[in-house]
């Protein structure tokens, strides 16, 4: 009973995630319809669901991190976020091709094979996609152990993604670094846990 | 602003001009932030006026020109030119002011005369964009020129844009218009010019020099190392779905005033 209820919580708190989570991209879309997003609308659209991709691909990279530090356990929410992050990155690279572009391949093509820029941006975009199609519970019983390695492409896609954000602006932009820097923090938690974690497995074994 | 006399001056375009919200907020000018918005946000505090320019180096005749005096209390031109960021966007921007030439002309430049370096204003009080130069532009902001580029007829100083006074964020109160090149070669609120023997720096050529060149004409074929030159979006073209992706034309479509400056030259090599 106890848990049944626990459970329905858990799954009202997430359908309140997947559906707060769209709020951004539903009002600057409406405020780029109705011409209300500055001079250059679609290149803002773009930026803001860049932005928030990244923010996403943060959180969820932040729910481990938070673990080892606090002990608040979020993992329940993980997919949702790390689900919200990919939905962002589609509708980027949705509205670089569609409202900025204009369906136009050609450059499209010359751009991603040609432009370090680009090519980061794309790197990252692609290493989502195999993690976002395995994201239900069929793929992790049917991958097993494996999918936890496929999964840690996420942070080839950090560092991808990290390199695309820097490489957007002409000079070092202050947000950005504080972005990537964010990233770097939440790597190191994981990275000290694995090393300590280590360590403290030899000296077990040691005695 | 107050209103400038004007007449209309010569290579005008059939292209209808950017809307002048479209033009005083969407503005590079990092002496202010690095946001488009920044400009016209936080240029409310900067003095223009009074204002001098000052003309020496290779001179006959040093001079020091009081804008308001010298410049805005006549009539000046209005020219309709086009403007193409290196960014990959455009404006059509009505712009009163002088053709260069005129100013350079009463300094009398000497003969051994073969640049013309520009300075721009070191405010950080004013400007706080001047203050936080992590990684940015160092300060002030320089651009050069070769004088046969700077006496070309087309090279204006803009005091106005839509027959008033330039607005802070737009560089006021003189700033330089060259419009065969991309954008950032329009330094704002100019202080100095210095004619020279030998090429000036340039402010984003010292900060990033493969991908900003000295010459910096707009030029389709040369790419830019992180994006495409070849096409341009249209700014203030109506919206989100309105909005319009056009060819880039070779010097910005002055080829015909400005191909013969460069002739013989590998415009790969001297980007």
């Amino acid at each position: 009973m106890v848990i049944s209820v626990w459970w329905t919580r858990r799954s009202f708190l997430n359908l309140l995630l997947y559906t707060s989570g769209f709020v951004p991209a539903c009002w600057s879309f409406w405020l780029g319809v109705h011409d209300k997003l500055g001079p250059d609308p679609v290149r803002s659209f773009e930026h803001i669901l860049g932005l928030w991709a990244f923010r996403f691909l943060l959180a969820s990279l932040a729910i481990t991190p938070l673990r080892i530090v606090s002990g608040v356990n979020l993992t329940g929410y993980r997919r949702a976020v790390g689900l919200l992050a990919f939905a962002y990155v589609v509708m980027h690279v949705a509205a670089y091709i569609a409202l900025d572009l204009r369906f136009d391949f050609v450059t499209l093509y010359r751009d991603i094979t040609r432009r370090p820029f680009l090519i980061f941006g794309m790197a990252a975009f692609l290493c989502l996609v195999p993690l976002a199609v395995t994201s239900n519970r069929l793929s992790i019983r049917k991958l097993g152990r494996n999918w936890r390695y496929l999964h840690r492409l996420v942070y080839v896609a950090l560092i991808a993604a990290s390199i695309h954000f820097l490489m957007a602006f002409k000079t070092w932009h202050v947000n950005a670094i504080f972005y990537v820097l964010f990233g770097i923090g939440l790597l190191s938690v994981r990275g000290i846990n694995f090393l300590w974690g280590k360590r403290v497995h030899r000296r077990i074994y040691a005695e | 602003a107050a209103g400038l006399q004007t007449s209309p001056g010569p290579f005008g375009t059939t292209e209808r001009p950017t809307p002048r919200e479209d033009i005083t907020h969407y503005n590079n000018f990092y002496e202010f932030g690095l946001d488009k918005s920044d400009p016209a946000r936080l240029s409310g505090s900067f003095h223009a006026r009074p204002w001098t320019l000052r003309i020496d180096g290779a001179v006959a005749k040093p001079i020091t020109i009081d804008v308001d005096q010298q410049i805005t209390a006549h009539k000046i031109e209005n020219r309709i030119y086009r403007m193409r960021c290196v960014e990959a966007w455009s404006m059509v921007i009505p712009w009163d002011g002088i053709p260069l030439a005129e100013i350079l002309r009463k300094a009398e430049p000497l003969g051994s005369a073969k640049f013309v370096a520009f300075r721009s204003v070191m405010r950080p009080d004013e400007m706080p964009g001047q203050k936080d130069s992590f990684g940015n532009i160092a300060w002030p902001y320089v651009e050069g020129l070769r004088l046969d580029e700077a006496m070309n007829p087309l090279t204006l100083l803009a005091a106005g844009l839509y027959g008033e006074i330039l607005p802070n964020q737009n560089g006021a109160p003189l700033r330089l218009v060259v419009p065969w090149k991309y954008g950032f070669k329009g330094i704002k609120s100019l202080t100095t010019i210095s004619l020279l023997e030998t090429m000036p720096p340039t402010s984003w050529n010292r900060l990033a020099p493969d991908e900003y060149g000295f010459y910096a004409n707009v030029n389709p074929d040369v790419d830019h190392p992180r994006w495409s030159q070849a096409s341009e979006r249209v700014i203030g073209s109506g919206g989100f779905f309105g909005e319009k992706r056009q060819p880039t034309r070779m010097f910005n479509g002055y080829g015909e005033q400005v191909a013969g400056l460069y002739a013989g030259m590998d415009l790969r090599k001297y980007y």
